[in-house]
């Protein structure tokens, strides 16, 4: 599939790729230009794709009809704790798995594993009625220690297994030999070599942790504690009606960010996420 | 896909017999089992804690209805199962979810295939359009899903296109099968960048001496993609269609933010329909009997496709 292409196949490549890559960019271009149009515009027809006046009322809006400032921090602080939390408890586990040899592994890495098998929706009723027992609901902390102790810190477990079965183990042994104890040699050794992995999973847990939905509105009841997926939602005129340009605004605040550490570190995102193979 | 690969050699470390006699129960290989259950100590826990109890625990509830409200929590036997079987909605939930699970995973790998095939051209840009196409997968999923909304509203941007050339578009979230192609589009466009760098990369593990050899023997570009490229990248059509199947059950802010389920339950899905009963309406217990459904749903489908390996897998690392 590699031969050479004539000058005709690659117009007509260049224009499929083109017209194929239109749903994939416009609706963030779209998102970004139509938030700081004013609201007389943003259903202007037939629309304008780049806005004649520029107007940032649905960015103060989006500060002033909700706590959003609080909202970004929370989903902020939650997905930070998240991904540190999965690196610490995924690293340990997937550095024994692959390395120490203890009695039972095969057996707990099979009972480890079935969490892979089980989508967290199955699990949420259960979990929900753990957490109102406790007093947690209306908290944090379902979303962050479901996370990183749960289902999802699994495949960042097998992933880091995968890596260090794959790394030559010599190095260890020979600071094995020089009387480093089995963390030492974990902390000072396999986890700075391990970087490659860490940043993958560190990628799609913070991509995961940023994007829950379900959970949130879930656990949490109290706008000052919701996360930024579920507080887009409530940007809703008095009819229930959404306020576009506000929304659009907060979307495009939660979205932006994420988008340009995208595009400095693509080749890092790219592979990372399609080794691990994951859905955002 | 060698999830339990023989590892022994690779994890071995020197067992020194302990030379200290006094001290011989405490030897290097009891301090290495001890070092790796303290090791994997916090995710086997966490396992157990928030996996394997609550899902023995849905099973449980299923049994049960919780009133949270009176905080009564009564056995019903199978009562939950018996009210699912005679409920109305469920056989529209099943169809909705099998539509969108089937529309969403033809697209899906149809399209990440066809956009891998594409960039694995010799053409200058393809590390472009690749960034491009993979660019929805890191944008917020809420937001994304708003944005398609706004632009999928009757006076939206899309109708707006249409417009220029003339074509009336139809108010595509407020009609049973728009809506449903809406939210299967929104989702395939988010998420198929993942596995067409699957693919991508599957491709480029192809030998290119099997094309040249095809090639001589006059198969043409389709037969060669049939013949050659199908197979051997076979493992990789699997591995994907596992995935995609299972998260397309698993849907559900997309359907909670773009169409609420509607219009009417066209597109009220397995778990939307579980939220609604279990959250919105508080059947706890008949939520967990759905939860319960959902479960051996997802297990039967990974279970057949990992059979089907042996049927049409060309072959296995």
């Amino acid at each position: 599939m590699s031969s050479k292409l004539s000058p005709r196949a690659k117009v007509l490549l260049y224009g499929t790729l083109c017209v194929l890559a239109i749903p994939f960019v416009f609706p963030t271009w779209w998102m970004v230009t139509s938030s700081v149009k004013p609201v007389s515009e943003v259903f202007a027809f037939p629309p304008s794709p780049i806005p004649t006046s520029v107007s940032f009322d649905g960015y103060r809006d989006a500060f002033t009809t909700q706590p959003f400032a609080r909202q970004y921090l929370n989903s902020a602080y939650i997905a930070l704790v998240v991904t540190f939390g999965t690196l610490a408890v995924s690293s340990m586990a997937g550095y024994a798995f692959a390395r120490i040899r203890f009695r039972g592994q095969n057996l707990l890495f099979l009972v480890v594993l079935l969490g892979l098998l089980i989508p967290s929706e199955v699990t949420i009723v259960p979990l929900f009625r753990m957490f109102n027992a406790l007093g947690l609901v209306d908290t944090h902390w379902p979303l962050i220690l479901v996370p990183i102790l749960g289902a999802p810190s699994v495949l960042a477990t097998f992933i880091m297994r995968q890596f260090f079965i794959a790394l030559p183990v010599e190095l260890e042994e020979a600071a094995r030999l020089d009387g480093l104890g089995r963390f030492a040699t974990f902390w000072r050794i396999g986890l700075p070599l391990s970087r490659p992995a860490l940043g993958a999973v560190s990628i799609f847990t913070f991509l995961h942790s940023w994007n829950l939905y379900l959970e949130p509105i879930v656990f949490l009841s109290t706008p000052e504690k919701f996360t930024l997926p579920q507080a887009l939602t409530q940007f809703v005129d008095a009819y229930g009606g959404p306020m576009w340009n506000v929304q659009l605004s907060a979307a495009s605040l939660t979205a932006i960010p994420v988008l340009i550490v995208f595009v400095i570190a693509q080749r890092q995102f790219i592979e990372g996420l399609a080794h691990t193979g994951l859905k955002g | 896909m060698p999830l339990l690969t023989d590892d022994r050699k690779a994890g071995r470390t020197s067992h020194r017999p302990a030379l200290d006699g006094g001290r011989r129960w405490w030897t290097t290989r009891r301090r290495d089992h001890l070092a790796g259950y303290l090791f994997i100590a916090p995710q086997l826990v966490g396992s157990v804690l928030f996996v394997l109890i609550p899902l023995g625990l849905v099973v449980w509830y299923s049994l049960h209805e919780w009133n949270v409200l009176a905080d009564t929590f009564d056995f019903v036997g199978a009562g939950n199962y018996r009210a699912m079987a005679e409920d109305p909605n469920l056989p529209g939930v099943l169809r909705a979810s099998a539509l969108f699970s089937i529309g969403l995973v033809a697209l899906n790998l149809s399209l990440a295939l066809f956009l891998a095939v594409l960039l694995n051209q010799r053409l200058r840009g393809t590390a472009f359009f690749r960034v491009m196409f993979f660019s929805p997968v890191v944008v917020s999923l809420v937001a994304w899903t708003i944005v398609w909304g706004f632009l999928l509203q009757d006076n939206g941007g899309i109708n707006g296109l249409l417009d220029t050339i003339g074509v009336d578009g139809p108010n595509w979230l407020r009609g049973d099968l728009t809506a449903m192609l809406s939210v299967i589009v929104v989702q395939v466009v988010k998420n198929v960048g993942l596995n067409m760098v699957l693919f991508l990369a599957a491709l480029q593990g192809v030998p290119g001496e099997l094309y040249e050899a095809a090639r001589v023997e006059g198969a043409g570009r389709w037969t060669q993609f049939r013949r050659i490229t199908v197979p051997l990248i076979s493992p990789t059509i699997l591995l994907t269609s596992i995935i995609t199947v299972v998260g397309s059950l698993q849907v559900f802010a997309q359907i909670a933010v773009l169409t609420q389920g509607g219009p009417g339950s066209s597109t009220t899905v397995l778990v939307y329909y579980l939220y609604q009963q279990a959250f919105q309406f508080h059947h706890f217990g008949y939520g967990a009997t759905i939860s319960v459904l959902l479960f051996l749903i997802v297990l039967a489908l990974t279970v057949v496709q990992w059979q089907m390996r042996k049927r049409w897998v060309f072959h296995e690392q």
